[in-house]
């Protein structure tokens, strides 16, 4: 934790010069990672486009974690919600893609407004529990509410329109892919603004020192409540966009172990930074396709093995590393 | 009355599986100030070591149980010397992290070399069958780990409140660096602390595998569960632990008799409650 402060101040002097100019380059590096995939691997863009819903997932976390410090295992509820809110939706006749991403977010928001309520009461372990409570409660209602969301066979059968009327989301899933990278890219650029806003150093502040942000004057509770908001409104859209790109929402998208995942993905990454999410993902997601299609219990050891020597060995994640290998050059 | 006597017999014994699990988990979580998300994984090793002992070997119950719990020790000590030591004192975040990676390599090995299925751990005759308690029969196994548990709470109050390694305990957790200087071995003290609460956590995988069947998902399976009875009870209270045992238990068994359709409904939402109105757990530490 020491260290990810120490270059969080490195690079703030870097960037004093050109404030805009990392984040464009930052911007167009993903554009150009999406379009490489796009090119490479033409065959695997439904995996993409899972990675894309996840990465949204992770970088929901990552406002959560690593900007205000409230350590969370549930996020998936939100997640779900915006997957199965979508998903409904669909089912019931509204099918524009666009609307179903606003509807997928609007019930992430709701969902983390009344995550936050709850969790927030408490502190450290407790906070912890009461996160993995609110999933495990999700899991179960979405489970035992068969006739609305389908239970344990998820719900099947969402035919999505043709986005603005014209481009089919066909069997290849291309339509699907560039409308999650759009959506990835427009989310980052508005998370960029919030988390270097005012209200996002607040956030900050509180992370490092929350009774000294109180003595400040300001209100702790409604601040984290609101990145609270701004979090399941990102973690709900990428959930509605793996409900419209694979057209089918189970059961494992409100699940603890998907939490965990994700929590892996952005600890592997880096906290704290945007970047640091996007890396996470991409990486253990990539690892996970490769080595899960030759053994899944492989797989698991392989995380285990992995996750204890980010700790040991890089406990700012993978992003910091990077920083570091910068900073020694410099 | 039948029912309501079943359900409380039932909910009795499994809360004090619960209990004999999470207590050293309570304790590593208390007094050591880990979250030891692999506590359940020495649980599930300690299961795997009796079953392979009793059924494979043809070793009496007994024998089981006290080659489980060695063997898990053993297994443990490499693992507190070169992983725990190190995130002593480290952010929750970091230890959750690390804990995590341990439960996963331990399922992933598990599975490797003892395969995806249950194991069952064959109990002793005596064990097996009902006990006429005069006014009613129950089974021979409820009453032994109810015993068990009463055992554990008894022992470990004594050893904590009444010995003098109990002292030098509490005073390492209390101020760590001023027991050091006063000639506390506090490096001695996690150590012996830690082995403690594996051991416990090894008894508590074997004589409760009839509740909490032993496969390769167990320690990420009931590691909420464990997790749960610990926040709710307050870390590091005996007497808290006992309670949430109880309370959880009999919710749990009840919700299963009542309503087997809703499973962990009730669990969940009986945690998200007591979590709200007491954020510190029933007997938790001031922080």
């Amino acid at each position: 934790m020491q260290t990810l402060v120490q270059t969080g101040a490195v690079t703030k002097v870097h960037s004093v010069r050109r404030p805009w100019l990392r984040d464009v380059i930052g911007i167009l590096a993903i554009v150009i990672a999406g379009a490489v995939g796009y090119w490479l691997f033409p065959d695997n863009l439904a995996l993409l486009t899972r990675i894309i819903a996840v990465a949204l997932l992770v970088l929901s976390i990552d406002l959560i974690v690593g900007y205000c410090g409230v350590a969370t295992l549930g996020q998936a509820a939100l997640f779900g919600a915006g997957a199965y809110a979508a998903g409904i939706a669909c089912v019931n006749g509204v099918t524009e893609p666009m609307t179903l991403i606003a509807i997928g977010g609007t019930a992430g928001a709701v969902a983390g407004l009344l995550m936050g309520t709850i969790m927030l009461r408490a502190h450290g372990l407790a906070q912890l529990v009461l996160s993995i409570a609110i999933v495990q409660l999700f899991h179960e209602a979405a489970n035992k509410a068969s006739s609305i969301t389908g239970g344990s066979d998820g719900l099947a059968g969402l035919m999505i329109s043709p986005l603005f009327g014209i481009f089919e989301f066909d069997l290849w899933g291309k339509t699907a892919y560039l409308m999650g990278l759009a959506l990835l890219l427009l989310v980052f650029i508005a998370l960029k603004f919030v988390v270097s806003s005012p209200f996002g150093m607040l956030c900050r502040g509180i992370k490092q020192d929350p009774l000294r942000i109180r003595a400040m004057g300001a209100f702790v509770f409604p601040v984290l409540l609101k990145m609270f908001v701004i979090s399941g409104a990102v973690a709900g859209m990428g959930g509605a966009l793996a409900a419209i790109s694979t057209q089918v929402v189970g059961l494992d998208s409100v699940s603890f172990e998907l939490s965990a995942n994700a929590l892996v993905m952005l600890v592997l990454g880096g906290l704290g930074t945007l970047y640091g999410a996007l890396i996470g993902t991409v990486i253990f997601m990539g690892f996970e396709h490769v080595v899960s299609s030759i053994n899944p219990f492989h797989w698991m050891t392989m995380v285990g093995a992995l996750l204890i020597a980010v700790v040991l060995a890089a406990p700012g994640g993978l992003s910091s590393l990077v920083e570091k290998v910068r900073g020694e050059k410099a | 009355m039948q029912t309501i006597f079943s359900i409380g017999i039932d909910a009795l014994a499994f809360g004090m599986v619960l209990f004999i699990i999470c207590i050293g988990l309570s304790l590593t979580m208390g007094l050591m100030r880990v979250v030891n998300l692999a506590h359940g994984a020495f649980a599930m090793i300690a299961g795997y070591i009796a079953s392979y002992a009793a059924r494979d070997l043809g070793l009496g119950y007994a024998v089981a149980i006290f080659l489980a719990i060695i063997g898990t020790i053993v297994i443990s000590i490499p693992l507190e010397r070169f992983l725990y030591r190190r995130i002593y004192g480290s952010p929750e975040l970091t230890q959750v992290l690390m804990t995590i990676g341990i439960t996963f390599c331990v399922i992933g090995i598990t599975n490797y070399f003892f395969g995806p299925t249950l194991k069952t751990i064959p109990l002793p005759q005596a064990l097996s069958q009902p006990v006429d308690l005069g006014f009613r029969t129950i089974a021979a196994h409820r009453l032994f780990v109810i015993a068990c548990g009463a055992v554990v709470a008894g022992g470990l109050w004594y050893l904590i409140e009444r010995t003098s390694f109990g002292i030098k305990l509490r005073a390492t957790v209390d101020n760590a660096a001023m027991s050091d200087a006063l000639g506390v071995r506090t490096q001695v003290v996690y150590a012996i602390s830690f082995a403690i609460a594996i051991g416990l956590a090894a008894l508590g995988g074997v004589v409760g595998a009839e509740f909490l069947p032993i496969e390769p998902y167990y320690a990420l399976r009931y590691m909420v569960m464990f997790l749960v009875v610990v926040s709710v009870g307050g870390a590091g209270s005996i007497l808290g632990a006992v309670i949430a045992c109880l309370v959880l238990g009999l919710v749990d068994t009840t919700g299963r008799y009542l309503m087997p359709d809703f499973g962990n409904f009730f669990f969940y939402a009986a945690v998200i409650l007591i979590v709200c109105l007491f954020p510190r757990g029933f007997f938790g530490r001031a922080q």
